[in-house]
């Protein structure tokens, strides 16, 4: 079919955790520019399956942008080079024909790589599981109502609540922080009055979770937020770093 | 938490470069004052008296400490942040496209390590000879030395040094500056945007004045 | 005689579940901490389950195949979730929410579930907001609420288009909470391969760590499947790739009955097929229909030369389209259910009036209501009186873009096109399935301890589903449900100890799975396993899709069976069984549609009548102003069809009569 386009991938293979990868070249041919950018791996993995070679394996769901499954740090970038989409929402028309396509996993200490392109994510688990939440049993809430939020705080929350859970700021990250995805939850929830009575609580044992991971530190550089596919804003790690400030400085609160 | 937790958390950190930081570019301000008087052009007799002032006064003497002090914190916990960043991505991406960053954001540790070696030469040049001679109760013109330094027989060597050392200056502030709010928490609708322009404005304006100098002496705009 | 028994609690309806909570047996606090429960899935169903057992005080294992728990694919829900809160003050109240819900459902779902849904529907709000889920507010500071799915009041909570996001990411996050307090333990990229029965009670499960391949033995007093639905089967669905029915099918396998396996959910608003190279499909929110007016041209030459490219859609002049929704359904227009657009949708295409290459997709149009109705608004405001047809464009363009903006640069992202400037191409696509384990009033499956929560069971939606109701029944069976009634069953359990997992009955569960995977390996043929899913799900789209009749069910079996045939003999299973293998999984998945398919098409074929999502061409009104609509069989076909696997290739009907005590049954007519 006419606009179809013949590429060159540039895949890392790892066999496992433990293995040594390298970057191995497959080309392609016949993508149409209506493909998304998982599609045309099918594409690939049917090939290679058919060819009696091992199938790339890589992380992907509902390939609708929202589920934060899929990783691919695609020409050095995360989620490829549109911003604000993630890969499963990345379609072949932005490549041109002839071009070579390099893809690698996430990199950070803190995403092993688990095979191919696939990491594991569950340190973003663990830092929810210190604090990401509000302590309220089923069956203890008031009617909704009774709580009265401002739009502009429960819009700003919703802004912060809409991260995904990708990894895509620790992949952009020359330090491999974790401040965005950390910060979206803290600001989200301390933004809200229900969310106050435990926030010094929250910050605290959540950054230090962060830490224990093996994150880097924010330097300020900026490039999470331009990288998130959700749009998601540093002044989120500014809300975070105030809520620290105050946790530790004023607070009596102490890590658990 | 602890206290101790306080002071080594990442966050913390965080606090400590950028309260230095801030530290550091308030001394830059009464620096770059004092050095504005040069251009008065009354062959530097303000200027020595500031000069003099800041060589003397007790009060001056003891910040003098603290900005060493504040110095030492800014370039220790700087290190141990590269080191741990470095150590948070043990294997690199084989394509990095850098457009998400400035590359000087980036670079502060590269840009940080060129205005330590300048920060040495500076020392050298001009603190070391006014301890030495406050020490020693004697006469001290600084606008001499100044002159000296710049038009001397090693102006090939000092000016170059001084014009890339406040470069980098500049490009450090141009960063660092905004950054050092957003660490401390403080990034709102309103206020950042002015913040970011002072920010520019100032990472601007102060090499600029710094690097006027040497050329200035230079090109004999300075007598 | 039937083996169902729905164990409806004796009384008047609206009190059935209040005096059922007031006597349900109860477990003390100290047997709690020794009772363990296993939960499949980590949706909305499941994770709300899992952290409300946990905060009881319940042991719970929760078992997802995804990487975490937050990305189960409750999260894709776009449009809302309803309660009856009258919050509006327009008339709403549980009745209402019960009423429309039954009838929404063609009259084919369980009333004294349906009014226990619509019962706890608030709180599931209250809880939410509790958990810091930013719903949707006025600048007053009170929630929001739309209208959806052409109701009459409006009750639909919402956040932006991101509701299921938002409301997983509560559960999810009281989920971790307990993880973090020990209540619950993890197990992320685990797929559970089969349930494990001791005495004829379910007592755990075989699952696979997908990381290493190892198999694991998993002990539970009770087992709870919040899974989700099986829409995959038919390849192509708004589903994730993921979903599936494995773990649902070994249930049913193992003796828990299938429920309505044929009633399907066809989405009428979705981005149509562009290729065959095409792995899933991308729903527009329904709320879209709005604001939008349905058509496609009303001469045939029109629509052959849009498909070839010779025509764009704003070359169609106003008197040569034809808006077949408000044509036909005067009443309700461009809002009528989703299984009645859906069907219009196809008549249209399959008439050759279909608007894009695959003839497969009809125009949803904007410009009227963009230009006239917010364009015009927009003018008034500003003071002009003669606005020009640019200005009411570019006018109305910035209303619909604060309103529907991430919707439509979604659309521009998958299909190229700007739907600013011309209109949108949708068609149906399956979206959802009302089918599922057939469960009883307390969510417990035919298999004592096996329960069954959310999409994955045969839930309360009846033969359709109303928008923003999937998000509700979720939530509902995970807070407020299953925390009550899991009690009558453990409370008989608490001398039980945990069955070491070296019992037999776990060892012979193990054999059977691993020899499956092994005969995955073995065949060693030539086609991956998405051939044999895309070829399944070309059969059941044709046969068993939007339309259903005699002939062509019966061909679908025939074909289906041959199929299984084929994919035990020559499908090809790369690597390794000991690594992550995603052909492998998909392999297992895949083998279960199959068998899924053929039960979808076997009780389709047995319900010879019109119903909700299931439409037999056979049963259509052959006369009068509901010519060509569905037809229902109250008086032969008023039954849930529960379906009893009897071996490969067999299962036995089992028929739950349906009562309606208080609800008048009628015809639906939305002319």
């Amino acid at each position: 079919m006419s606009g179809n386009m013949n590429l060159t991938l540039k895949v890392w293979r790892q066999k496992n955790g433990g293995s040594k990868g390298e970057l191995v070249t497959y080309p392609v041919s016949d993508i149409s520019p209506d493909m998304s950018f998982l599609e045309m791996f099918d594409v690939l993995n049917d090939q290679l399956v058919t060819e009696g070679k091992e199938p790339i394996a890589f992380d992907h769901d509902c390939r609708e942008g929202i589920c934060g499954m899929c990783s691919m740090h695609i020409n050095g970038h995360a989620h490829g080079p549109k911003d604000q989409v993630t890969t499963c929402q990345l379609h072949m028309r932005s490549f041109k024909d002839g071009d070579t396509i390099v893809v690698e996993p996430w990199r950070a200490a803190a995403f092993p790589v688990v095979k191919d392109l696939v990491v594991d994510r569950s340190s973003f688990d663990r830092i929810i599981a210190k604090g990401g939440f509000i302590s309220v049993n089923t069956g203890n809430a008031k009617d909704a109502n009774n709580l009265p939020i401002p739009k502009v705080d429960a819009d700003k929350a919703f802004e912060a609540a809409a991260c995904i859970g990708c990894g895509a700021c620790v992949a952009t990250c020359k330090n491999s922080s974790a401040m965005l995805f950390v910060s979206a939850k803290v600001a989200q929830l301390s933004l809200l009055p229900q969310g106050k009575a435990e926030a010094s609580q929250r910050v605290l044992n959540m950054v230090a979770q962060m830490d224990e991971e093996g994150f880097g530190s924010c330097t300020n550089t900026g490039a999470c937020e331009v990288e998130c596919p959700k749009g998601i804003s540093i002044q989120n790690i500014a809300i975070m770093n105030k809520e620290y400030l105050k946790a530790s400085v004023v607070s009596e609160q102490e890590a658990q | 938490m602890s206290n101790k937790e306080f002071l080594t958390s990442s966050l913390a950190k965080k606090f400590v470069m950028a309260a230095t930081g801030l530290f550091l570019i308030s001394f830059l301000v009464v620096h770059v004052s004092i050095n504005s008087l040069i251009f008065l052009n009354d062959g530097g007799e303000t200027f020595n008296v500031a000069a003099g002032f800041m060589a003397h006064n007790i009060i001056i003497r003891i910040m003098e400490i603290g900005l060493f002090v504040g110095l030492l914190m800014h370039i220790y916990q700087a290190w141990i942040l590269t080191q741990e960043n470095k150590k948070a991505r043990p294997v690199q991406y084989a394509v990095q496209n850098e457009t998400a960053s400035k590359w000087y954001s980036r670079s502060m540790g590269i840009l940080g390590s060129l205005l330590l070696i300048f920060l040495a030469v500076h020392l050298y040049n001009f603190w070391y000879p006014t301890k030495v001679a406050v020490a020693a109760g004697t006469e001290h013109n600084t606008y001499n030395e100044l002159k000296e330094v710049f038009t001397g027989e090693l102006w090939f060597v000092f000016v170059p040094v001084y014009i890339l050392g406040v470069v980098s200056l500049g490009y450090h502030l141009l960063h660092g500056f905004p950054s050092a709010f957003q660490s401390l928490g403080f990034n709102h609708k309103k206020y950042t945007p002015l913040i970011n322009a002072i920010g520019t404005g100032f990472s601007i304006i102060v090499p600029l004045i710094f690097a006027l100098m040497p050329l200035a002496f230079l090109l004999g705009i300075l007598d | 005689m039937s083996k169902l028994d729905s164990k409806i609690p004796e009384g008047p309806l609206d009190k059935k579940w209040e005096k059922y909570k007031s006597s349900v047996p109860l477990v003390n606090p100290a047997n709690k901490r020794s009772l363990e429960i296993i939960i499949v899935g980590s949706g909305l169903a499941g994770a709300s389950a899992a952290a409300s057992l946990a905060e009881m005080g319940y042991k719970v294992k929760v078992f997802c195949f995804q990487d975490s728990p937050r990305r189960a694919h409750s999260i894709a829900a776009q449009g809302g979730v309803n309660a009856a809160k009258n919050y509006q003050n327009d008339g709403d109240s549980v009745y209402r929410l019960f009423y429309d819900t039954i009838k929404g459902g063609d009259y084919r779902a369980r009333e004294a579930n349906v009014h226990r849904l619509a019962e706890v529907s608030g709180n599931i709000i209250d809880q939410c907001v509790a958990q810091g889920v930013p719903l949707a507010r006025e600048y007053g500071g009170m929630l929001s609420n739309r209208s959806f799915g052409g109701t009459q009041v409006q009750r639909t909570f919402y956040a932006a288009g991101q509701t299921g996001q938002q409301l997983l990411l509560g559960a999810y996050s009281a989920l971790q909470r307990q993880v973090g307090l020990g209540n619950v333990e993890l197990f992320a990229r685990h797929e559970m391969l089969e349930v494990v029965t001791i005495e004829g009670k379910a007592r755990g499960i075989i699952a696979r760590n997908l990381i290493t391949g190892k198999l694991e033995r998993h002990f539970g007093h009770a087992v709870l499947l919040g899974t989700g639905g099986y829409g995959n089967v038919f390849f192509l669905s708004t589903n994730a790739m993921g979903s599936n029915v494995t773990a649902a099918w070994k249930a049913h396998k193992k003796g828990a009955f299938f429920g309505n396996p044929c009633y399907t959910q066809i989405h009428p608003t979705c981005i149509p097929v562009s290729g065959d190279h095409q792995s899933k499909l991308t729903l527009m929110s329904e709320s879209l229909r709005n604001d939008g007016r349905i058509w496609v041209p009303k001469k045939i030459e029109d629509s052959v030369a849009i498909r070839e490219g010779r025509k764009k859609a704003i070359d169609i002049a106003e008197d040569d389209r034809d808006y077949y929704l408000e044509r036909r359904y005067p009443a309700f227009g461009n809002l009528v259910p989703r299984d009645v657009a859906s069907r219009a949708a196809k008549e249209r295409c399959d008439a050759g009036f279909g608007v894009n290459k695959t003839g497969e997709a009809v125009y949803l149009d904007f410009a009227s209501n963009m230009k006239y109705k917010y364009g015009k608004q927009v003018a008034i405001v500003k003071g002009i009186h003669n606005p020009t047809e640019e200005q009411l464009h570019a006018f109305g363009k910035e209303v619909v873009k604060e309103k529907y903006g991430n919707l439509f640069d979604m659309y521009k992202q998958i299909t190229g096109e700007d739907p600013y400037e011309m209109p949108m191409m949708i068609y149906p696509a399956v979206h959802y399935t009302m089918g599922g384990i057939w469960v009883d009033y307390n969510l417990m499956t035919t298999v004592p301890g096996l329960y069954a929560l959310g999409e994955a069971n045969f839930s309360d939606h009846g033969a359709n589903r109303l928008g923003a109701s999937a998000l509700m029944q979720g939530l509902a069976d995970g807070y407020f449900v299953i925390p009550y009634t899991i009690g009558a069953y453990l409370s008989g359990d608490i001398r039980t100890k945990a069955i070491p997992t070296t019992h037999e009955a776990f060892e012979a569960a193990e054999k059977e799975v691993q020899a499956r995977i092994d005969k995955f390996f073995a065949i060693k043929g030539s086609k991956p396993v998405d051939y044999f899913h895309k070829k399944l799900g070309k059969i059941m789209w044709d046969k068993c899709g939007m339309a259903r009749n005699e002939a062509g069910l019966k061909q679908a079996i025939v074909e289906i069976q041959q199929l299984q045939k084929d994919f035990w003999a020559d499908v090809r299973v790369s690597g390794e069984a000991n690594e992550l293998n995603p052909e492998l999984e998909k392999a297992g998945r895949v083998a279960d549609f199959l068998e899924l398919g053929e039960l979808m098409c076997v009780d389709a074929l047995h319900r010879v009548e019109s119903c909700g999502g299931h439409f037999r061409e056979e049963s259509a009104e052959t006369s009068g102003e509901q010519e060509g609509e569905a037809k229902r069989d109250d008086a032969n076909f008023m039954y849930v069809g529960a379906w009893e696997y009897k071996g490969p290739n067999t299962f036995e009907l089992h028929k739950e009569e349906l009562k309606y005590e208080v609800i008048k049954v009628s015809q639906r007519s939305y002319k």
